[in-house]
């Protein structure tokens, strides 16, 4: 369409060129109003989420909606606490998430480094076997996995969740490419300067690869404050829930009730993934670009 | 080899290892590597690798709460052929699947091509984080908010439907609706997903094919089908595979917003198996739906990494 009017307006009549201006402005406007159409419908959702999670009870769930949050019923987000154990939830979701991503972090790295920098062998194999988990859903293990924590007395606790998290194919996968990009060289003139192969790793290449470390530190987290299907069958007492259960369980107990309640509970569950978007967002989109480059 | 490693004794075995020469060297570090891939190859092995076998294993066991683990060879697989519960959500699964990443990565495609053209770097930043918003969302939460605003009779969307005269739809009730309504839920959340992989596929494609294409004139559709969609191919590809390895896996939002209903018309793959397994407690059975669960997500996979090497074009 653009290439209409990069023509030499000198050959077209002035009603040709008129024609061809209007077309130009229709090409570069119209899709731009289209998108925005789009961007209002699709951001829709979560601020009728914010502004009624605000709303008094009674006027929570109306027809026609509202979308100015009029009401500050901030008294909603204290309800949640009363119905759930929702500030242990926070803490557990807190807990798993936090433990997942560091165990994450520092398993991934130490075999990230050892396929990109290490020589051993077995070491193809091993890489090749590695990378074929990762075809491997969760609904394919989760039964034998279930029954394995269970006879290790894990079920309902923390760790059920932890534990098998930290192992990541994905991960390694992830690091071991970051750690190939790091020219060689750095090795050889650490080993002259009688750095051991510790310091090597954890002084000269450590520090390189922290992009790739924030890149998997905010996929993982993203991941599992979100996760719900293991939560829900590896754990049992309300007060080991994480908060995705504790919003199911709100939107349980309310029903159609006062669901400004549980929009207050689906709001504050959002808050750390929201903060975590404003300050990461560069390394959460070059995680997904990594996916897709990996193919 | 080395004098030193005859030694015997633990000061032979440190000289073995420590000795100050390329050999030495080349010792530690491969002991080194075995240290470093010890958690996540054990943890792998533990958790993933060594459970997809005991799931196969299981599966030829009857094993309830009521009896020990009995073997009874493929009985499990043919109780599942005949069981209708399992074709039903075996078959929404898949309409699923087709239905939501066709709709996630031509609509993504449709978005990051217009939001490509913009220049603006304030109204980029805008549609770029207004289309990746949702994608930060649990599925649950997406499950509970999506719940209301599907309501038939109090939910805003049927109300604004009915503004330009549309008859207020049942999404949640009605067996012909329910897909349709998971489906646009889960593309609203995986757009963001598609949206932000293409855009950068489309900022890779270097400025001279497009200018190529402009010379020979290739323009509106033509120049999609025949510039466009093959230079974002491996995108596409990797969308469409990650898309359906998603969808067969679909769990929460049917489970929270529905649960399975009405009748079993919102049913998953996913959801038999959860019910088998944790909700009558018949590891075996629901070990049996698991591996077939695992068969077909592996058949989608090898299929695709199959026509990937057919018609991904690599630039």
């Amino acid at each position: 369409m653009t290439a209409n009017v990069m023509r030499d307006p000198g050959d077209v009549s002035a009603a040709q060129h008129r024609l061809h201006v209007v077309s130009f402005i229709a090409g570069k406007y119209v899709p731009v109003i289209f998108l925005f159409l789009l961007s209002v419908v699709i951001i829709a959702p979560m601020v009728w989420t914010v502004s009624t999670s605000l709303r008094k009870g009674t006027d929570s769930f109306t027809v026609p909606p509202k979308w100015l949050p009029t009401d500050l019923a901030v008294e909603n987000y204290a309800e949640v606490f009363d119905k759930v154990p929702f500030g242990r939830q926070i803490i557990n979701s807190g807990l798993i998430t936090w433990g997942t991503v560091v165990g994450q972090l520092i398993s991934a790295a130490l075999a990230g480094y050892a396929f990109a920098r290490l020589d051993f062998a077995g070491r193809d194999l091993l890489f090749w076997i590695v990378l074929a988990t990762m075809m491997i859903p969760i609904q394919a293990v989760v039964i034998p996995v279930f029954i394995f924590l269970r006879n290790m007395g894990l079920v309902d606790t923390l760790w059920s969740l932890i534990l098998p998290a930290v192992p990541t194919a994905f991960g390694t996968f992830l690091l071991r490419q970051y750690f190939l990009t790091i020219p060689i060289e750095l090795e050889e003139s650490g080993l002259m300067d009688g750095a051991n192969q510790w310091q090597l790793f954890y002084r000269i290449y450590l520090p390189l690869v922290k992009p790739g470390l924030a890149v998997l530190a905010i996929l993982s987290f993203n991941f599992h404050w979100n996760e719900f299907f293991r939560p829900l069958i590896f754990l049992i007492d309300n007060d080991n829930f994480p908060i995705t259960l504790g919003i199911f369980q709100l939107q349980g107990y309310m029903m159609t009730g006062s669901i400004a309640v549980v929009l207050a509970g689906v709001v504050m569950s959002l808050v750390p993934v929201i903060l975590i978007f404003l300050v990461g967002q560069r390394y959460l989109i070059e995680g997904i670009m990594r996916g897709a480059i990996k193919g | 080899m080395t004098t030193a490693k005859r030694t015997a004794g633990g000061a032979g075995l440190w000289y073995w290892l420590m000795q100050d020469t390329m050999d030495g060297l080349r010792r530690r570090r491969a002991i080194l590597g075995y240290l470093f891939l010890l958690p996540t190859l054990l943890g792998i092995f533990i958790f993933t690798a060594g459970p997809v076998f005991v799931s196969f294993g299981l599966s030829l066991f009857r094993w309830n709460i009521f009896k020990p683990p009995d073997f009874v060879e493929l009985a499990n697989y043919e109780r599942l052929i005949g069981d209708v519960r399992i074709a039903i959500s075996f078959g929404n699964t898949l309409k699923f699947t087709v239905l939501a990443v066709a709709t996630q990565v031509s609509i993504g495609l449709l978005l990051a091509m217009g939001v490509h053209r913009i220049t603006q770097t304030a109204m980029r930043y805008y549609f770029r984080t207004a289309f990746f918003l949702p994608l930060l969302m649990s599925g649950a939460a997406v499950a509970v908010v999506m719940g209301y605003i599907f309501h038939k009779e109090f939910g805003p969307l049927n109300y604004y439907l009915g503004l330009m005269g549309v008859q207020q739809i049942p999404w949640k009730t009605s067996a012909d609706w329910v897909l349709i309504t998971i489906v646009i839920m889960s593309a609203w959340r995986n757009l963001g997903f598609t949206f932000v992989l293409f855009l950068g596929g489309l900022s890779n494609i270097s400025r001279e094919v497009l200018d190529a294409a402009d010379v020979d004139g290739a323009q509106g559709f033509r120049r999609l089908w025949s510039v466009t969609i093959p230079l974002l191919s491996p995108q596409i590809l990797f969308a469409a595979v990650t898309g359906v390895i998603g969808a067969v896996q679909v769990f929460e939002e049917p489970f929270i917003m529905t649960r399975g209903g009405p009748g079993n018309a919102s049913r998953t793959a996913v959801m038999v198996l959860y019910e088998a397994a944790f909700k009558n407690i018949e590891y075996g059975y629901g070990s049996a739906i698991a591996v077939v669960l695992f068969l077909v997500i592996l058949a989608f996979t090898l299929v695709q990494m199959w026509m990937s090497r057919r018609w991904v074009f690599y630039q």
